[in-house]
C-alpha cells in the first residue's frame, strides 16, 4: 500500500524579480518520514519552506500539504503543521510558558487541553525547569528548543524545520538532533532544510540536494553516495601544480574529482580504468562529495 | 512521553475566528503587563499637559468659547487627542517593530492565523486601551469644574470607535513605510495638523470656510464633537452623522490595513 504524502510539490516556481528562487521543483515527503533539503545559502530552501506555509505564493506549480491544496487551503494545513523558523522570532519579553500559551490559542488547542499541551511541550523540549524564565534570558540552545516546543504544542502531523541548528555549538546541535530524531521515530513527518551535511546524513530518510532553486538529486544518503561518489575516495594534498596534475590524471583514468580547499579528492575509485590511483589518504565517500560533484560548489 | 500526531480529521477554518483573535490578544495582554506603567504614563500625562496648558494658559485670556467655559471646552476636546496619541502612534511603531525587527508576525502567520485576524486583533487591543486612556482628560477636567453627566458614560464607546479607526490607520501607515524614519513625514504632514485642527483647542467655526470643510474630513473633529455633545447634550441626527463618519473611517482603515499588511508579510 502506497504511503500517503505529507507534502507534494509539482513544478513549483517562485521568482523575485529577475531571480528564479525556486525553479520547477518537485518534492515528495511521505508521511512518517524525514526529508532533508540540502543546499548552500540561496539554493531556495527557505523560499520553499515559506511557500509551504503560504507566506510566499508560488508563481507556478502545485502544492499540497497534508491533503490540503495551497495556497487556498493553507490555513487548515497550518493548523496541522508546526514550523521551526531559521530566524529566532520568540517573544523575548514573555516567559517560556507564556510563549507556549499564546500558541496554544493560535493553534486552536481546545481550552481544556491547553495546560496538558504546555506541560507536554515543556517536557519534550526539556524546559520544564525554565518555564518561568523570560525568553531573552535563555541560552541559544534553549531558545532553539523553545522554538521546537512551540511548533509541537498542538501535536502536528508535519513539522517544518528551517536550518534548525544553524549557529549553535556542536554540543547543543547534538541535543537538538536527538530531539528531532525522537520526533521522527514517533511517526511525525518532517521536512528539514539544512546546509550541514552531517545533519542531513544523520536525520534524513531521504535527502534532496538543491542548487540555484533546482533539485539536482534526491534519494537516501547511502544511495546518493553510492550512485555519484562511489565507495571510497583518496585525498591528495600538495601544491597547486601537483593538484592539477593529479586531477588531470584521475580524469584520464575515468575517475571523478573534487577540490576540498587544500586537497583534491579522487572519487569513484572503482571506475579507475588504468588500475591505479595516486597515493593519498583513503576515506569513505560522503554526502559532501556528492554535493560538490552535482552542484560544483562547496557547502557554505 | 509521546509527541505522536493527533488523529487525522479534515479541518474547516473560517474568517475572523475567535481563537485566532484571542491568541493575538492574549499575547498583547501578557506583554502589556511588562510595560503598562510607561504606556499609561505617556498616554494620560501628555494629553493632560495639553489640557492644563491650554486650559489655564488660554483660559486666563478667554473665559468662554462657543458657549462653554474654556476649561470645559478644552477638557472635552483633549479626549480626542488622548485617543489619537494612544492609538495611532502605538499602532505605527508597535506593528513595525513586531513585523520588521522581532519577526513576531512571521511566527503568528506560520500558525493558522491570517493577516485579517492579526490586524483586527491588534486594532481591537489598541482601541480598548485608547477607550480607557481617552477618559483621562475628562476626569482631570472634572477636577477643575466640568460637571459630570450621564451622557459621558458613552465616551469610552466613542473613544473605542475612534481608536479602532486610528489604530488601523497606524497599522496601514506602518505597512506602507519602508523605514521607521519615514514615520516622521506622516506625523508632521498628517497627524499633527489633524490633531491641531479638530476643534480641540478652538472651534473650527473661527477658521476660513475651506478649513471648516476640511474639518469634516478629519475623523478627530467628529470624535471631539461627539464627546462634547455626550458631556453637554446630544444633538440628534448631527451626532448620528458624526458617528457614521467615525464608523466609515474605521471600516475603511481596517480593510486597507489588512490589505497592506498582507502584501508586506506575504511574498
Amino acid at each position: 500500500m502506497a504511503v500517503p504524502l505529507a507534502i507534494r510539490l509539482r513544478g513549483v516556481v517562485k521568482r523575485f524579480g529577475p531571480i528564479m528562487a525556486v525553479d520547477h521543483l518537485d518534492l515528495d515527503v511521505h508521511e512518517g518520514t524525514c526529508v532533508g533539503l540540502l543546499g548552500p545559502n540561496g539554493a531556495g530552501k527557505s523560499t520553499t519552506m515559506k511557500m509551504l506555509t503560504a507566506q510566499a505564493i508560488p508563481d507556478e506549480g502545485e502544492l499540497e500539504v497534508l491533503g490540503y491544496e495551497l495556497p487556498g487551503e493553507s490555513k487548515p494545513a497550518r493548523a496541522e503543521m508546526g514550523v521551526v523558523p531559521q530566524l529566532d522570532n520568540l517573544d523575548t519579553t514573555l516567559t517560556v510558558e507564556q510563549n507556549l500559551r499564546v500558541f496554544t490559542y493560535l493553534y486552536r488547542v481546545p481550552r481544556g487541553e491547553r495546560r496538558e499541551a504546555i506541560e507536554r511541550a515543556l517536557e519534550l523540549a526539556n524546559l520544564y525547569d525554565r518555564r518561568d524564565t523570560r525568553a531573552d534570558k535563555l541560552s541559544g540552545g534553549m531558545r532553539r528548543r523553545l522554538l521546537i516546543a512551540r511548533a509541537l504544542v498542538h501535536q502536528p502531523r508535519l513539522v517544518l524545520l528551517d536550518e534548525p541548528t544553524v549557529g549553535l555549538d556542536p554540543q547543543v546541535r547534538q541535543e537538538l538532533w536527538a530531539l528531532i530524531d525522537k520526533l521522527r521515530s514517533e511517526g511525525t513527518s518532517i521536512l528539514m532544510s539544512t546546509h550541514y551535511i552531517e545533519e542531513a546524513e544523520r536525520l534524513a530518510d531521504t535527502v534532496m540536494i538543491m542548487s540555484h532553486g533546482r533539485a539536482v538529486a534526491s534519494g537516501r544518503p547511502s544511495e546518493l553516495i553510492a550512485e555519484h561518489a562511489g565507495r571510497e575516495a583518496i585525498e591528495v594534498y600538495g601544491p597547486p601544480a601537483r593538484l592539477r596534475e593529479v586531477e588531470a590524471g584521475a580524469r584520464e583514468g575515468g575517475m571523478s574529482t573534487r577540490r576540498t580547499g587544500t586537497s583534491v579528492a579522487i572519487l569513484r575509485l572503482e571506475d579507475a580504468s588504468n588500475g591505479g590511483a595516486p597515493e593519498g589518504h583513503r576515506r569513505a565517500a560522503n554526502l559532501e562529495d556528492v554535493f560538490v560533484l552535482l552542484t560544483g560548489e562547496d557547502i557554505a | 512521553m509521546s509527541a505522536a500526531a493527533a488523529p487525522v480529521r479534515r479541518r474547516r477554518l473560517g474568517r475572523l475566528e475567535r481563537p485566532a483573535l484571542a491568541g493575538v490578544l492574549v499575547r498583547e495582554v501578557i506583554n502589556f503587563s511588562s510595560y503598562w506603567r510607561s504606556v499609561t504614563f505617556s498616554s494620560t500625562v501628555e494629553p493632560t499637559i495639553y489640557l492644563l496648558a491650554f486650559g489655564f494658559g488660554f483660559g486666563a485670556l478667554v473665559s468662554e468659547v462657543a458657549g462653554y467655559d474654556y476649561i470645559e471646552f478644552v477638557g472635552t476636546g483633549t479626549v480626542a487627542t488622548a485617543v489619537l496619541f494612544a492609538s495611532v502612534f502605538s499602532a505605527m511603531f508597535g506593528t513595525f517593530v513586531k513585523r520588521e525587527f522581532q519577526r513576531t508576525y512571521d511566527a503568528i502567520l506560520a500558525a493558522p492565523v491570517d493577516a485579517e485576524e492579526l490586524v483586527t486583533a491588534e486594532a481591537l487591543w489598541i482601541a480598548i486601551r485608547a477607550s480607557v486612556y481617552g477618559c483621562a482628560p475628562l476626569l482631570v477636567a472634572m477636577v477643575f469644574g466640568l460637571d459630570p453627566s450621564w451622557g459621558m458614560l458613552v465616551v469610552p464607546l466613542i473613544n473605542f470607535v475612534t481608536g479602532f479607526g486610528w489604530a488601523a490607520a497606524g497599522v496601514l501607515i506602518s505597512a506602507l513605510m519602508k523605514s521607521i524614519d519615514n514615520f516622521s513625514y506622516v506625523t508632521s504632514t498628517l497627524i499633527t495638523p489633524m490633531f491641531l485642527v479638530a476643534g480641540t483647542f478652538f472651534p473650527l467655526s473661527e477658521l476660513p470656510q475651506w478649513a471648516q470643510t476640511l474639518g469634516w474630513f478629519n475623523p478627530l473633529h467628529h470624535c471631539v464633537e461627539l464627546v462634547r455633545h455626550a458631556a453637554f447634550g446630544f444633538e440628534g441626527w448631527v451626532d448620528l452623522a458624526h458617528l457614521g463618519v467615525l464608523l466609515a473611517f474605521g471600516v475603511l482603515m481596517w480593510r486597507l490595513s489588512i490589505w497592506a499588511t498582507g502584501r508586506r508579510l506575504v511574498d
